[in-house]
């Protein structure tokens, strides 16, 4: 017979165990954030990751063991990103009227996001490192850490707050645009990507396939001038 | 279109944009340059839209599971998230307000502006 520790180390060790524990806590979360009304508060992505993060603590397990198994789900994001072409096709005679406003929303919302990030991060205290991985947060995590890199962040701190970021934008973002009475779906959807960029799409999707699309674009929009719009912001603030 | 075809088509979009990418070592993720690529397939070849349309809104349901093994990525940070808890999580909470007022803001006065001039 097998004993009960030697199946634990096999479970710990191989990929399986990340990528169903993934899923397992995800579906969970979701029953949960169906069940409590769609509470912003129960953000399915915050619940999995609190779920996941207490059952590896608990396990003693590693981040770079889980990661083997997740990053099967992570590595979906590429072709995610792609697909986001088909709403976007959909939505591009609207595109055509707004292209100009949207763009300069997007240069401007993407610099005051990370820019006023790094001062109140400072103005509480935070290391200069903490500060400095803050300044890409809104940007989609793959493109944020090589920001982070080049402008002498913490790639893995910057990957960490760009999520959390998108949680944020996620639960708070629809709320807060309602409440300021803000009722455009491309104007939402736009705001909704710039600030909380891939998170922010998802959540909008789940409001109407127009609010998606705007928002996949202007996440894509922004990943793509953020490289070079944030550096130069940096410097600048600099001096 | 079946769903394999149609996650193949877009690992394929995705691999043309790492490659270009790669090639200019441009300063973008190959995905978005696989999205624009496939935009420009989609207005040329205008029956794909729809033919993948199905299998993609499944895909794009779920966008937000994608995000869950890079959030855990918060454990291997926890010291300093404990130092310094306060001044990360006010500076990523006020900053994401900021970010969507002043975005929708700043859009609805430019589309004002340009509406008033065309």
């Amino acid at each position: 017979m097998i004993s009960h520790s030697a199946i634990w180390v096999y479970l710990s060790a191989s990929p399986l165990f990340g990528l169903t524990l993934t899923l397992l806590c995800y579906l969970l979360a979701v029953k949960i954030y169906e069940r409590g009304r769609y509470n912003p508060l129960l953000n399915p992505v915050a619940l999995s990751i609190v779920f996941i993060i207490g059952i590896l603590l608990s396990a003693d397990i590693a981040y770079p063991a889980y990661f083997a198994g997740a990053q099967f789900i992570h590595f979906l994001l590429g072709p995610a990103t792609v697909a986001l072409a088909i709403p976007l096709y959909y939505q591009l005679g609207k595109l055509k009227t707004v292209w100009l406003p949207l763009t300069v929303a997007l240069i401007i919302g993407i610099s005051v996001s990370g820019i006023s990030a790094y001062y109140i991060a400072q103005w509480l205290g935070a290391s200069e490192q903490t500060m400095l991985s803050m300044i890409p947060k809104s940007v989609t995590a793959p493109i944020a850490m090589g920001i982070s890199e080049k402008t002498g962040g913490l790639p893995t701190l910057t990957a960490v707050f760009v999520v959390i970021t998108g949680v944020l934008g996620a639960a708070l973002g629809t709320w807060l645009l309602k409440r300021f009475k803000i009722e455009d779906e491309a104007v939402k959807g736009v705001a909704m990507g710039v600030t909380a960029h891939g998170l922010g799409t998802a959540r909008a999707f789940q409001i109407s396939p127009q609010m998606g699309a705007f928002a996949g674009l202007a996440m894509a929009l922004a990943a793509s001038i953020s490289a070079f719009i944030l550096p130069l912001a940096l410097t600048f603030i600099r001096g | 279109m079946s769903f394999l075809t149609v996650i193949t088509l877009l690992l394929v979009y995705q691999l043309i944009g790492e490659l270009i990418v790669l090639e200019w070592t441009l300063p973008i993720p190959g995905p978005v340059i696989g999205m624009l690529l496939l935009l420009a397939t989609l207005l040329i070849k205008k029956p794909l839209a729809a033919q993948m349309q199905a299998s993609t809104q499944q895909i794009l349901s779920h966008l937000s599971l994608l995000f869950i093994p890079a959030g855990v990525g918060v454990m291997v940070h926890l010291p300093r998230l404990q130092q310094e808890w306060l001044a990360i999580t006010l500076a990523l909470l006020i900053s994401t307000v900021f970010g969507l007022l002043i975005t929708a803001w700043i859009m609805l006065l430019m589309m004002k502006l340009f509406k008033e001039r065309i």
